[in-house]
């Protein structure tokens, strides 16, 4: 009975938020890893477009309260994300229009690009912060949870209850059908692969008369739907706050290069990588050692192995030791 | 005289400007903004040498500024004996371990081939050195925390002028570079950019949760100063006797003798906080001066030639028998030294150390606009980039709000629109910067004053 308490513990604590926060970032560092592999820079303004996204979500989501649509059980921004996407491609777009392209035209380097898109992060924040404040937003409704942890304990008659929030349960579903969807279309497709050509050899690719326009738009027109997805289902579980947003891109960054920049299979786990890294270092183990160690060998501290203040230090240092040692990433992505 | 004729009216430009806000809005802000622009200037020109001259892209600049500032507090705040009492021995026996942990693996390093399982007992030696130490420092951290903890709660500093920091800090940020430079100066430009940034992140982190030795965030408050205080000040003779002299003028108008006395004493007050500004800007003018005078005479010396033939054609220079590694690498360290004496600098001038404020907003991104619209290369450019974007970052809400009553002047206040942006004029100063940077990339792509390279 013991070990199915502990099990249910570390389920709970550590295997359903971890799901969560790393389908959550899974989806931001398939979005850096496409715009590096594709666009090749790194984009130093993902969090501030993936709050643009979740803002113009949210909005709608206000917009159809007001009307009094509503999904019942499941949360209205599920109906407001196709419209936040619509405005996050067209935004994309803009950038790329009167921002991005002139650089690739005049085939910039890399850091170029990187300075530019430190310039749209200033714009993009500006913009969100200008519409909708820098404030704590949240903006979920309907049923919070599938399963309370006292409903739980009641119907098992264990000690350990598990709450499974509906938001996780979207999360890990909605980031599933996205991603199998996606490497349907990248493996696939004609276009999917034209990408792919075009990620490996630009000059190759061009040669065989693939479109470069066709192949940003469509990168762009990707990019914004992970984009606010994520950032949407980031916003429902936790909250909405321009500046939590920006300094997800740390992790985000992190994730897709330890999964290999310019591979999104290896972002996908990268993101799991970066999540359960970060939550595993961080938790504190005594109550699980409680339920599977006799009484005499109880530990007396927490037996955490480093305090939570160093969630982010965590991933930070998973980074920094992968770009020392295999700096193409867990999964090789393009050699840096 | 006549090629130096942009930059002279650049500079006068910025200066009128400066003089401006002093004249209408008043002379406490404009010397406060002032001392911010010299104190960007310096970080400019940490991030100036190493992007400028060497190419080298360092996001990181906010680690390197805490770590002056950290300095300052480590210097300047009298020891606490209890702490030290308390668990000074723990944590000086920690730090112990961690020289032997490093020469442990230095010894590993050097006698051992290279080899997969030599990577893997590091690996095991630093996981185990660092849980060995966490659990064994704990109860000498807790201890320590628990000295008083609304006042002191870590160990304090030396005691000594706060003014020696701001060359401890710069050895502390070089400290730092060292390490993140032997680590990641390999890694492609924006690689570099990103690690810089994350591990500045992980700087901060460990700076605002390592209670016992910065309070974290908690703050330090009530630092010493290198110049008088206010209170002092406006009971001196000589300095009250400075200001009456100044308002002879204003104060012989007033024929009452007691209207008179009170005028003198309101003057006094706005005197003595204008005087303290001003003692600040003389200490980081001379910063300023000296470190400019290096960084030109560097730029113009054989080694500022060779670093501009790394940066430009880093093979050619290497077939030519440069050390690029070594240099790079000694760049990255004076760079961020630099950073580390402006950091310094900061707390000094506020009196107070909070971690929590350390951002990668105001203090890497910001920094990095400055350079690039100044003019990267080129020093005169940079410090003009300081003063510019600070000036911006600081006068955008006032210029946006007048701007906004302006366009909007028929639509009534209660509009909701009106009273929406009034309500976030803050933030259009990200939006001018945004806009700032993304032009000048755009349409002069060198920066307000370009670099420019004379053969002497």
């Amino acid at each position: 009975m013991d070990f199915v308490n502990a099990i249910i513990l570390l389920l709970n604590y550590i295997f359903i938020p971890a799901l969560t926060y790393g389908s959550q970032l899974a989806l931001g560092a398939i979005f850096v890893t496409l715009i590096y592999g594709i666009l090749r820079f790194a984009n130093f303004a993902t969090g501030d477009m993936m709050s643009f996204g979740t803002m113009m979500t949210i909005l709608f989501t206000w917009y159809f309260q007001s009307l009094g649509v509503s999904l019942g059980v499941l949360p209205t921004a599920l109906l407001a994300i196709p419209f936040g996407i619509i405005f996050m491609i067209i935004y994309m777009l803009l950038i790329d229009k009167f921002v991005f392209k002139y650089y690739r035209n005049q085939k910039s380097p890399p850091v170029q690009f990187a300075m530019v898109s430190i310039g749209v992060m200033f714009v993009t924040q500006a913009v969100v912060r200008i519409i909708i404040g820098p404030g704590d937003r949240r903006f979920f409704d309907g049923e919070k949870f599938i399963i309370k942890a006292r409903e739980f304990k009641e119907i098992t008659g264990l000690n350990e209850g598990l709450a499974i929030k509906s938001t996780q349960v979207i999360t890990i579903f909605v980031t599933i059908v996205l991603v199998s969807l996606l490497f349907w279309f990248l493996n696939r497709t004609k276009t999917g692969k034209s990408m792919k050509a075009y990620s490996d050899n630009e000059d190759l690719a061009l040669l065989s008369g693939i479109d470069p326009k066709k192949i940003v738009l469509v990168t762009w027109v990707i990019a914004g739907i992970l984009a606010t997805i994520g950032g949407a289902l980031y916003g429902l579980d936790k909250s909405f706050k321009p500046f939590t947003y920006f300094n997800n891109m740390l992790p985000i960054f992190a994730a897709a290069i330890v999964g290999g920049i310019g591979n999104p299979f290896g972002a996908f786990l990268g993101g799991y990588v970066i999540a359960f890294s970060e939550i595993l270092l961080t938790y504190a183990y005594k109550k699980f050692f409680m339920y599977i160690l006799p009484e005499s060998m109880e530990p007396n501290s927490l037996v955490q192995l480093l305090s939570t203040d160093y969630k982010f230090a965590v991933s930070f240092s998973i980074l920094v030791i992968v770009l020392i040692y295999r700096p193409s990433g867990i999964f090789k992505g393009k050699v840096l | 005289m006549r090629k130096n004729l942009n930059v002279i009216a650049a500079y006068s430009i910025m200066m009128v400007l400066i003089l401006m806000v002093g004249i209408f809005q008043s002379w406490n802000i404009a010397l406060s903004i002032f001392n911010l622009c010299l104190i960007s200037a310096v970080m400019t020109m940490g991030a100036n040498i190493q992007w400028g001259y060497a190419g080298l892209i360092n996001f990181g600049i906010m680690g390197y500024t805490a770590l002056g500032g950290l300095a300052a507090v480590l210097i300047s705040v009298d020891p606490v004996q209890e702490a030290w009492r308390a668990g000074g021995f723990d944590i000086l026996m920690s730090l112990w371990l961690i020289v032997v942990m490093v020469l442990v693996i230095r010894f590993v390093l050097k006698r051992f081939e290279k080899s997969k399982i030599r990577t893997y007992s590091i690996a095991v030696i630093i996981i185990s050195g660092i849980l060995f130490i966490r659990f064994s420092a704990e109860p000498g951290i807790e201890a320590i925390e628990a000295v008083d903890p609304a006042k002191t709660g870590f160990l304090g500093g030396f005691g000594l002028p706060i003014i020696f920091s701001w060359i401890v800090g710069a050895l502390f940020a070089g400290g730092l570079a060292f390490i993140v430079g032997k680590v990641a100066l390999g890694l492609r430009a924006d690689y570099l950019a990103i690690a810089t940034l994350l591990i500045s992140e992980i700087v901060i982190a460990i700076i605002k949760h390592e209670d016992w030795l910065t309070r974290g965030v908690k703050n330090v408050i009530g630092l010493k100063r290198p110049a008088p205080y206010e209170v002092d000040l406006q009971t001196t003779d000589w300095f009250i006797k400075l200001v009456e002299k100044f308002n002879a003028g204003k104060l012989s108008v007033i024929e009452n003798l007691a209207d008179r006395q009170a005028a003198l004493n309101q003057l006094v007050i706005e005197g003595s906080s204008v005087f303290v500004k001003l003692c600040y800007s003389g200490l980081f003018l001379v910063v300023v001066i000296i470190l400019l005078t290096l960084t030109q005479k560097a730029l113009y010396s054989p080694w500022g030639r060779m670093m501009r033939a790394i940066r430009d054609n880093e093979e050619a220079a290497n077939a030519m028998g440069k050390n690029v590694v070594k240099q790079h690498l000694l760049i990255f360290i004076l760079g961020s030294a630099i950073v580390g004496i402006a950091g310094a600098m900061l707390v000094t001038q506020d009196g107070l150390f909070t971690p929590g404020s350390y951002r990668p907003m105001r203090y890497t991104f910001l920094i990095w606009v400055m350079v690039i619209v100044g003019g990267s290369g080129n020093n005169f450019g940079a410090i003009l980039g300081g003063f510019v974007v600070w000036f911006l970052w600081i006068e955008a809400a006032p210029i946006s709000l007048f701007l906004i009553n302006f366009f909007t002047a028929g639509i009534p206040e209660t509009n909701a629109l009106k009273a929406h942006l009034i309500e976030s004029v803050p933030y259009f100063r990200f939006l001018l910067m945004g806009l700032g940077l993304l032009f000048i990339m755009r349409y002069r792509p060198k920066g307000i004053l370009p670099e420019k390279i004379e053969i002497k």
